[in-house]
């Protein structure tokens, strides 16, 4: 009875989980309200819920192939997972739960965006039940529908699906097999929350899960002290960007009394002066928030570090959204960023000091994954100028773009290093498989792989038609448009950062030109003994980069921009969907446009040096295409020896930025040895000497007022009698002469 | 009649406690002890003259306390020179610290 009971309330719980009660924002206009009405978003829960129950269904396979394998140790006995009768719940059933759940939530979040009425002004917000309720503040654990969060859906779980599937190939081999599927699906799930949760609290609850996603899936080979310390530097760095995020939310809690979006971004303006002091802090702590988690300058240390992860997870997580979650704050926070125009500067300047420091590290990098993480720490970097200067659409954009182009290229990495890793078996001697100068002409090998990442390569450089040139070129436009609007106070500031950011965009042509010719072409550096090893990936791993390479070919048509759109660039009028991204995002950026229109004036329609959209457009794609050919001629040119016999970079230049800036050597005496010392002299003066010094002193206090009573324990009965009688004598005494 | 009788159970009584603290052989004690017992009775007999029948009934249990504890005592000191030949309570001092 009790039983079934239960699972009558669980059914109910469930059922109510999935068709919550609807609930309209509180400020709707009657057109709006009626549109939010008539549109139902189909069970937006589920798409939440399936990577949360893939990662339930895996975990159980995990751990019952965590206990067969300690038990074989124990046994001492070889147990091979993928082997007979376990082959199912070690290798088939993850295989079909781990990129089946992503690809059900897909089609649902696919289903949700077709249905989604363009001229929806207000966020649909699903309430399921109150998390927190007290007097002073309320939290309700609430998904909400609109047009950035649809944004975001379809690529975690679009490009996630694609990585789900790429992974069943690159982790074949791997006894964690179950483990690592349960890890993704449950990062998945927190991602979904981080961009569907109605408030910066659920907010936080997806940003510290997927954090905590992101260190057990870098430490995935735990047995490796190196790769568990990354994941746990990836925490920590993390850790100091959730201050500011804490202190923010208590900020905003103070100022607004909630922490949901809705009442938060329609008070803002009534409530908050612009560029004051409130709103300046609030703005200022988010983007430490953002930094931490987006990698940016100087938080970024830890990105480079979490490639310690299997490849797909560096895809995943550390390229294509994790780290996008900054960048989706910002925006998500647009509102408050324009009533901030000083903060917006400072966001703008990390975004772009980010673009070129990381991009000067990866011209000069040899591990094939560490360029790609300095790459995606660039084009963070972009994304948060974007975000400074005010273009919400823009960084968006490239958010999504990138997501395509830059998945492709870990993805594609990963391929590479999956066949260098057999030719690393076969080969005398220790071979890095990640080391670009142990590569070389691999084109031959796996000509797919070669192909689509030069596709990757060309988005990501800029060039026309490719997807990076479109959102690339609309972030540089934006901050040389904001940088000549009227009273824009930081105006030369912005043509500053514009100049930067040209600049970096040519480097990024050249430092991909060198990861391509480096890994593809010349002459193969592998040895004779991998060579023969080295093959093309299977096609579990080759068809998600083919989809990935047609995304990153037609993905940037979804904004082409109107001035753009009669031009080359838009093939004459040719290219579909003029701006369509942007009259997407309207709804939820319009109101920071139009703080920022008021304050600025309205962005101008000429670069500073003058020019217009359509040839500065024109001047970038053609000194990118420059730059990739001439980054072609001379890589090509430069003999490159594996890398056992390669002394190193040499020249104090190339030797610091070979170092990264020696980024980590300053932390580590600024930060990490003083730290360590001062911990050192906690432990040895605050803790040994003082805390355990007065603990010890009333236990010797004790011992002593003890000892001293024992000396009247002489043993001997007369004088236990005789102390006795004095006793009494002087109770007695004491009685008759008190009286 | 009564003062005389209480200083005779006060007499009795110092010399028994001088007894207790100064002697060392411990029958010798016990024989002191028995002797505060008794000065301790006499002052009740003496008293219930004047406070009434309760005085002589605590005698009775006085006595049959001390004949118990004699029992006991008596069995405690032959135990103790059964193990060490001898009664001096000097010699009984390993009880302390």
């Amino acid at each position: 009875m009790t039983g079934v009971g239960t699972a009558e309330s669980a059914m109910t719980a469930l059922a109510g989980v999935l068709s919550p009660s609807p609930s309209a924002p509180g400020s709707a206009s009657g057109v709006a309200a009626q549109a939010a009405e008539q549109w139902e978003p189909l069970l937006p829960g589920l798409i939440v819920l399936l990577p949360l129950l893939g990662f339930v269904l895996n975990g159980i396979l995990a751990l019952w192939a965590a206990g067969h394998s300690s038990a074989a140790v124990r046994a001492g006995e070889e147990w091979n997972p993928f082997a007979g009768p376990s082959r199912p719940r070690t290798h088939t059933l993850p295989t079909l739960i781990g990129p089946g759940v992503m690809l059900l939530a897909f089609i649902l979040a696919l289903v949700n965006f077709a249905g989604m009425p363009a001229d929806l002004h207000d966020p649909v917000i699903r309430t399921y039940w109150s998390w927190i309720a007290t007097d002073t503040i309320s939290v309700d654990a609430a998904l909400q529908l609109d047009q950035l969060s649809m944004v975001m859906m379809l690529v975690v779980t679009g490009v996630g699906f694609l990585i789900h599937v790429f992974s069943v190939g690159y982790m074949k081999d791997d006894q964690g097999y179950p483990r690592y599927f349960a890890y993704l699906n449950l990062f998945v799930f927190f991602m979904l929350v981080l961009v569907l949760g109605s408030g910066y609290a659920t907010m936080f609850v997806g940003w510290e899960g997927v954090g905590l996603c992101s260190y057990l899936l870098i430490g995935y080979w735990f047995s490796d002290r190196d790769k568990s310390d990354a994941g746990k530097k990836a925490f920590i760095v993390n850790r100091i960007g959730d201050v500011g995020f804490l202190l923010a939310m208590f900020l905003l809690f103070n100022n607004f009394g909630t922490l949901d979006f809705g009442p938060i971004f329609a008070g803002a303006e009534g409530q908050l002066a612009v560029g004051g002091t409130t709103v300046t802090a609030v703005t200022l702590l988010l983007m430490l928030g953002a930094a931490g988690k987006s990698a940016q300058v100087p938080l970024h240390v830890w990105l480079p570090d979490a490639m310690a992860g299997p490849t797909p997870v560096s895809a995943l997580i550390h390229a294509a959204t994790m780290v996008t979650a900054g960048v989706y704050m910002v925006a998500r926070s647009s509102v408050l960023y324009a009533l901030a125009p000083t903060s917006q500067a400072v966001v703008a300047g990390i975004g772009v000091l980010t673009a070129l420091v990381a991009a000067t590290i990866a011209m000069q990098q040899y591990d094939i994954k560490k360029v790609l993480a300095y790459s995606t720490v660039s084009q963070l970097g972009f994304m948060f100028l974007a975000a400074g200067v005010g273009a919400f659409t823009a960084a968006i954009f490239h958010l999504v773009t990138h997501a395509f182009f830059k998945a492709l290229l870990f993805l594609g990495a990963g391929a590479v290093i999956h066949s260098m890793h057999h030719a690393a078996h076969h080969a005398d001697g220790h071979l890095d498989e990640q080391d670009m100068r142990n590569m070389g002409g691999l084109g031959k090998f796996m000509p797919v792989t070669c192909v689509v990442m030069w596709i990757a390569t060309l988005a990501i450089a800029g060039i026309w038609p490719f997807a990076g040139f479109f959102s690339k070129d609309e972030i540089i436009w934006y901050t040389a448009a904001w940088a000549g609007a009227g009273s824009n106070p930081f105006g030369t500031l912005y043509t500053v950062y514009w100049a930067v950011a040209l600049a970096t965009a040519l480097m990024t042509a050249f430092y991909m030109t060198r990861l391509m010719v480096m890994t593809f072409h010349g002459a193969n550096r592998t040895g004779a003994a991998g060579r023969s090893h080295i093959h093309e990936a299977p096609r579990v791993m080759t068809v998600p980069l083919i989809v990935l390479a047609l995304l990153s070919v037609f993905g940037g048509w979804i904004n082409v921009p109107d001035a753009l759109q009669e031009s080359f660039a838009g093939l004459f009028g040719v290219l579909p969907m003029s701006e369509w991204l942007h009259h997407w995002l309207e709804p939820v950026t319009h109101a920071a446009a139009q703080i920022q229109i008021a304050g600025f004036g309205e962005p101008a329609h000429a670069a500073p040096p003058g020019g217009g959209e359509v040839a500065w457009a024109m001047i970038s794609t053609l000194a990118a295409a420059v730059t990739v050919a001439v980054a072609y001629r001379v890589v090509g040119t430069n003999k490159y020896v594996p890398a056992a016999r390669d002394p190193g970079p040499a020249g104090v230049l190339r030797r610091a930025v070979y170092n990264k800036w020696y980024f980590d050597e300053v932390y580590d005496s600024l930060v990490v040895r003083p730290l360590l010392a001062a911990s050192r002299w906690c432990w040895k003066v605050i803790d040994t000497v003082v805390i355990d010094g007065f603990v010890n002193l009333t236990g010797s206090f004790a011992r002593l007022s003890g000892w001293t009573m024992s000396l009247f324990q002489t043993g001997q009965v007369n004088m236990y009698a005789f102390v006795l009688t004095l006793g009494v004598l002087c109770v007695l005494g004491a009685a008759v002469f008190l009286q | 009649m009564l003062t005389q009788a209480l200083l005779l159970s006060g007499a009795l009584f110092v010399i028994g406690t001088l007894g207790v603290m100064v002697r060392r052989n411990a029958i010798i004690i016990f024989l002191c002890i028995e002797l505060q017992l008794n000065a301790v009775n006499l002052a009740f007999v003496a008293l219930s003259r004047y406070t009434g029948i309760e005085g002589q009934l605590f005698v009775f249990f006085v006595m049959t306390v001390a004949a118990a504890e004699a029992a006991v005592g008596l069995a405690i000191i032959i135990s103790i020179f059964r193990h060490h030949e001898t009664v001096n309570v000097d010699k009984f001092n390993f009880l302390k610290w």
